[in-house]
């Protein structure tokens, strides 16, 4: 006869509002976990999803998910010159908050290598990748924008042509894809009264220069589109990614890049890590804590209440001594309860995880080996638990039972 | 005649056996001798009345038997068994009340969260009974006990009456050499209460097992084979003066 089930039975409903309670705690628990590895992996989300072998960034910076990095899109070209590499790209990546619909818009810009990238590789739900050059953008669904709508960005309207799921940034900002063209007129989008001031200003200076008073085509240059004056700069791009020929020595590679003293090159792994080391690092060791500090409240809420149960129990313990029943048969009356309170409360935490976490506004992902992890603590949690209710089990007298 | 589980009379085996049996609480000025030197002897299937006053050490008396509060001093034999020798255990006491002892008390004193049958059920399964053996001997002692019907009822759907018989059904559950009961019937009305001593007396007649039953209802005195008092710790049969206290 299983003592355990049957006290159960005995004030079953009880039992099964502490163990909804506990249940409760241990989602939590899960949740905490999941929004943890949630932030992990959407931070790597966009390094994964491009994979490239190499970064190459603006000298003495941590690359564009650490803080501002910019390079001439030349780069593009010396690093697919240089052996082993077969293919480099530029890439351009920041946040922007605009408002669309009435609505504030936040959204992380990523640029793709158009027309080598299209973005056929994203994990696209619904439509398709960019099909022209231009005006074309390619969104998350967590940024609420249906297929075919339009979005306008600065000077310029966007349609959406395709919907990816699991795109976004580390900081939770759903990701928009553009052609990089687009996305850097996205970035150094301008007023026209600035551009304006920012033309008066050039003419007025070199009209102040020699130069510029004996050549009039110069001050009239000046003056115009900056695209069209070859001293300035055309937009920065973010990073160069590249991908390297099967069997290329990387050390090489890199060792060759490196020697370059206007940039800074990772591998993969060391952008995967500088991201994790950086931005995302307090959020993730805070989230870490607290989960670990839930897990140590769980337990010390759980033994308290085996704890209670058994004080409920002493007399019939007390009896079942006097009877004759051996320390084991008590010993397991608390820890299967213990045990089967822990397993209820485990799938009950579960399940309503499963229909919660869908709705958090940020992605909580439980993986299978979380659960297993969390399960082994719970079945820790559980035996514990029991040992100060079994302890107090173990001092009841048999002569309890009679006064 | 120390309580070496020698036969009593012609060949017959002793259900209960205690010889000096003397339980001191405390020491020093705080000391009490709750029992002194206390000898009493049960046959197999003879029902004993224990008489006296509170605090005379009846309970103190049962404890020792029952190897609930060991003896200080003294010699315990259950079954022809010897279990306490002086300061030595002379077995494992709980298995030994297991297996050869069975409990009545004054509050009917059932598990809770066990129904009747349950109740009588688990010392079976206790002793090592298969589950659906243990339950087959169960309903067999409550339907002998007029309580079959109210086999399936939580304890406290039963009527104390009820309640107390099924405590019997328990206390015989594992075929016991000895069953001791403290005021059994302290909660019942005369009637009830007389049914119950009644049941003791078939219950130590037909299964052939020693039965003490201490008790201050002096009713029902008829249906005991021996009665003893007690005063201040000290045991005697009933109408012997009784020993001077030291």
């Amino acid at each position: 006869m299983n003592l355990a089930v049957r006290d159960i039975r005995h004030s079953l409903g009880r039992f099964i509002l502490t163990t909804i309670g506990v249940g409760m705690l241990l989602m939590i628990v899960m949740g905490m976990g999941g929004i943890y590895r949630g932030l992990v992996d959407d931070a790597l989300v966009v390094t994964r999803g491009v994979g490239a072998d190499l970064w190459i960034v603006q000298r003495n910076t941590r690359g564009p998910f650490a803080e501002v990095s910019r390079l001439p899109r030349s780069v593009v070209d010396r690093v697919g010159a240089v052996p082993g590499v077969t293919d480099a790209r530029e890439f351009v990546f920041h946040t922007i908050q605009r408002e669309h619909r009435g609505q504030p818009l936040r959204m992380g810009v990523l640029g793709l290598g158009w027309p080598s990238d299209k973005g056929e590789g994203l994990p696209l739900v619904a439509g398709g990748p960019l099909v022209h050059n231009h005006y074309e953008m390619i969104a998350d669904e967590t940024l609420g924008l249906a297929l075919g709508e339009r979005v306008r960005l600065g000077k310029e309207t966007y349609t959406v042509v395709g919907i990816t799921r699991g795109m976004v940034s580390s900081g939770g900002d759903g990701l928009a894809s553009f052609t990089s063209r687009d996305a850097q007129a996205i970035q150094f989008d301008e007023p026209g009264e600035s551009t304006r001031l920012e033309r008066e200003a050039r003419g007025a200076r070199a009209a102040e220069i020699d130069f510029g008073r004996t050549q009039p085509p110069v001050l009239e240059r000046a003056a115009g589109l900056s695209g069209g004056i070859a001293a300035l700069p055309g937009p920065a791009i973010s990073a160069v990614i590249a991908r390297m020929a099967p069997g290329a020595d990387a050390a090489v590679v890199v060792g060759t890049i490196r020697g370059w003293s206007d940039v800074a090159v990772y591998t993969g792994a060391e952008q995967e890590d500088l991201l994790l080391k950086g931005s995302v690092d307090r959020a993730r060791r805070q989230i870490l804590l607290f989960r670990v500090l839930l897990t140590i409240i769980s337990a010390v809420i759980m033994a308290l209440i085996i704890y209670t149960l058994t004080l409920e129990k002493l007399h019939p313990i007390a009896l079942l001594k006097l009877i004759g029943a051996p320390n084991h048969t008590i010993v397991g009356l608390i820890l299967q309860q213990s045990l089967i309170m822990g397993a209820l409360a485990y799938g009950i935490g579960y399940l309503i995880g499963q229909r919660l976490f869908p709705l958090f506004p940020r992605r909580v992902l439980v993986t299978g080996d979380d659960l297993l992890r969390l399960a082994g603590i719970v079945l820790v949690i559980s035996v514990v638990g029991s040992l100060l209710g079994i302890w107090k089990a173990m001092r009841v007298a048999p002569n309890e039972a009679i006064g | 005649m120390p309580p070496t589980g020698e036969r009593h009379g012609a060949g017959e085996t002793l259900a209960l056996e205690t010889e000096g049996l003397t339980k001191v609480y405390g020491s020093g000025h705080t000391e009490v001798v709750a029992l002194r030197d206390a000898t009493m002897r049960v046959r197999r299937g003879e029902i004993v009345a224990l008489l006296g006053p509170s605090g005379a050490g009846k309970s103190t008396f049962l404890l020792c038997v029952g190897l609930i509060n060991p003896p200080t001093r003294g010699r315990v034999a259950i079954g022809g068994r010897p279990v306490v020798d002086g300061h030595e255990m002379l077995a494992d006491l709980r298995r030994f009340r297991r297996e050869n002892i069975g409990f009545v008390f004054q509050k009917s004193n059932l598990i809770p969260f066990l129904n009747a049958v349950e109740n009588v059920q688990v010392v079976g399964e206790l002793i090592g009974r298969r589950p659906a053996v243990a339950r087959r001997r169960a309903m067999e002692l409550l339907d002998a006990l007029g309580v079959g019907p109210r086999a399936f009822n939580m304890p406290t759907q039963l009527s104390g009456g009820e309640q107390q018989r099924v405590t019997v059904a328990r206390a015989l559950a594992n075929q016991p050499s000895l069953i001791l009961a403290d005021e059994p019937t302290a909660a019942l009305d005369s009637e009830r209460g007389r049914q119950v001593m009644v049941l003791f007396r078939e219950v130590a007649h037909q299964h052939g097992t020693g039965v003490i039953v201490v008790t201050h209802d002096h009713r029902a005195l008829d249906v005991f084979d021996t009665i003893y008092e007690m005063e201040d710790g000290l045991l005697k049969p009933a109408g012997m003066a009784l020993p001077q206290v030291k």
